[in-house]
């Protein structure tokens, strides 16, 4: 288990500090594959690298198994990076060795013996479906075999937690869901919990049981990934999940009274018909999206509802008797706008 | 100089016999002192630039500021005075370590002097090349300082570092020729001794070109193995 309390990191840069991380709260259960996703500049990167101590944190604890690595000396730090062991967005495996001694080198740098060694990494290979590739080099193939031998690296010394830094970043679609569809693997087969930072939230819906948003060094919101999907609270985390919404919200603003519906798969019922019989309120849809999670789809509806305050409550309260619908009021009667 | 009698017969003749007589000696003599000095260039030189690389602030071991700043001193100091002059102010160091000043020997010691820096320079930028993600990762291997630096750092930067000795090793065998001014054996000796003392232009001229032949050779040499031995490129 991998606990953030209180994590801050101060930058000192020549413009003066900045806040890269503050004041950040987690927990990561053992057996989790946790997705941390935030925009660029949102300081994922410098989390993720304070969970290894690659970067110290300038205030608060991180604690694995309830052991403060902040307390630890520089040996004993060697040591837990062996059990917390990290992918990169752009592999960096190293060019001048075969793949075979790529996957070798955590081993021999904790000074096992070569030929132990050279017997895991072809294991490894094999788990990663690469075993022909043994001893080509690295510039010989493709950027989602090289990823793949980044992650045979990666788990040479048994790691209890694999951090993957925008591991899929740098592939195509097709590779992304191939390396995706191998890190559930590794975690459902070797039991090890994963921590995957991205920007793109198909990363998250695809292999992530529980999300924190990061916004500007904060969580912004944290839970199953279910939960938030079907209810994202924050700002950042709408924009995250459903981009396209922001942008119509800001496009339809001033314009009417707009109301923002978010479903799950689960609502069978016909709803705007049924609200035009029901409630004799006729709205038109602005914008809908819909995304899938796991084996639920998660879906938002932008509407548009004619006539005056009274109607919008009116709306606003039927809609609420659904389940497995949130209703936020984005903009009441003449273009006031209030945000949930 | 007239270089015209250089073409006449009996120029042609004397620098025959040279060439038979006392080029294989001198030949033997510049690759002698070019190599011995370059070997140990390289011996203090590259643990040298790669403490300027790893040393600094933001390396991979941090050493004390004051040390890194004498240390760049050092090297561009040693890099800023002209080689014919470095070689006289060392004769007291050639004096104390080879017993005398003079002879191809000694003028291993002032090369020596004059190169180290020139291949600290060198290791220096060869290891800026590498990609610091690739020591990120060493690192997040829980890689200790020394490991980075010898498994990751210096065979990452083998090509880098072939092609950079190359250039070293032409450069020091321009040094040797130099040094025939002031007592070193070897090409450049010759050169000036038959050439310019004697005025015999065809010896001159003679030993210019088995120089520019020695420097073909060795570069193209270096340049195919850095080749063979990148792995980053794809064909082969």
């Amino acid at each position: 288990m991998i606990e953030l309390r209180n994590l801050s990191k101060l930058f000192t840069t020549t413009d003066g500090p900045v806040d890269a991380l503050r004041h950040i709260n987690l927990t990561i259960q053992n057996g989790d594959i946790y997705g941390i996703i935030g925009m660029s500049g949102a300081g994922k990167s410098t989390l993720v690298r304070c969970i290894n101590m690659l970067e110290r944190p300038t205030e608060g604890t991180v604690l694995l198994d309830g052991v403060d690595l902040g307390t630890l000396n520089k040996k004993q730090i060697q040591q837990v990076r062996r059990r917390i062991t990290m992918i990169f967005q752009s592999f960096n495996l190293l060019m001048q060795r075969t793949c075979l001694k790529n996957v070798m080198l955590p081993l021999l740098l904790g000074g096992a013996d070569k030929s132990a060694a050279e017997k895991k990494a072809k294991e490894l290979l094999e788990l990663v479906g690469l075993p022909d590739k043994a001893n080509s080099y690295p510039a010989q193939l493709s950027g989602g075999q090289q990823q793949r031998v980044a992650i045979a690296r990666a788990l040479t010394t048994e790691p209890e937690v694999l951090l993957c830094d925008e591991a899929t970043s740098a592939l195509d679609p097709k590779t992304t869901h191939a390396i995706l569809e191998l890190i559930r693997d590794i975690n459902k087969k070797l039991g090890i919990t994963v921590i995957v930072i991205t920007h793109q939230m198909s990363v998250v819906q695809e292999i992530c049981n529980r999300v924190a948003i990061l916004s500007e060094g904060q969580v912004v919101e944290e839970g199953d990934v279910s939960e938030v999907f079907s209810n994202p609270r924050a700002n950042a985390t709408r924009n995250l999940i459903y981009p396209e919404m922001e942008e119509g919200m800001s496009l339809f603003s001033g314009r009417g009274q707009l109301i923002r519906v978010i479903f799950n798969g689960a609502v069978k019922e016909p709803l705007l018909a049924k609200m035009a019989v029901e409630c004799n309120i006729l709205a038109s849809i602005l914008g809908a999206s819909t995304r899938s999670v796991g084996d639920r789809a998660y879906g938002y509806m932008m509407l548009d509802i004619p006539g005056g305050p009274e109607d919008l409550a009116r709306a606003v309260n039927w809609l609420k008797k659904i389940p497995d619908i949130t209703v936020q009021v984005e903009a009441e009667y003449a273009g006031k706008e209030e945000r949930a | 100089m007239n270089f015209a009698s250089a073409f006449t017969p009996e120029g042609i003749r004397k620098a025959w016999e040279c060439l038979l007589n006392e080029f294989p000696f001198a030949i033997w003599e510049t690759l002698y002192s070019t190599v011995l000095a370059t070997l140990f260039a390289i011996v203090i030189g590259l643990p040298l630039g790669v403490i300027l690389v790893t040393g600094e602030q933001k390396g991979i071991r941090p050493l004390p500021s004051p040390l890194m700043k004498f240390l760049n001193v050092l090297i561009n100091l040693l890099r800023s005075v002209p080689f014919i002059i470095l070689m006289v102010l060392v004769i007291p160091l050639t004096r104390a370590i080879v017993g005398t000043s003079v002879g191809t020997v000694a003028s291993i010691v002032p090369l020596t002097v004059a190169a180290f820096p020139f291949i600290a320079r060198l290791v220096e930028s060869s290891l800026r090349e590498i990609n610091p993600n690739i020591i990120e990762a060493a690192q997040s291997m829980g890689a200790t300082p020394w490991q980075i630096v010898v498994k990751v750092m210096l065979p990452e930067s083998v090509p880098s570092l072939i092609t950079n000795f190359t250039l070293a090793i032409t450069t020091i065998m321009g040094y040797t020729a130099m040094s025939g001014a002031v007592g070193g054996g070897g090409l450049g000796k010759l050169a000036l001794d038959y050439g310019y003392r004697r005025y015999m232009p065809s010896i001159l001229i003679l030993a210019v070109i088995v120089l520019v032949v020695i420097t073909q050779i060795m570069q193209s040499f270096g340049t195919w193995l850095a080749r063979k031995s990148d792995r980053r490129l794809k064909e082969k």
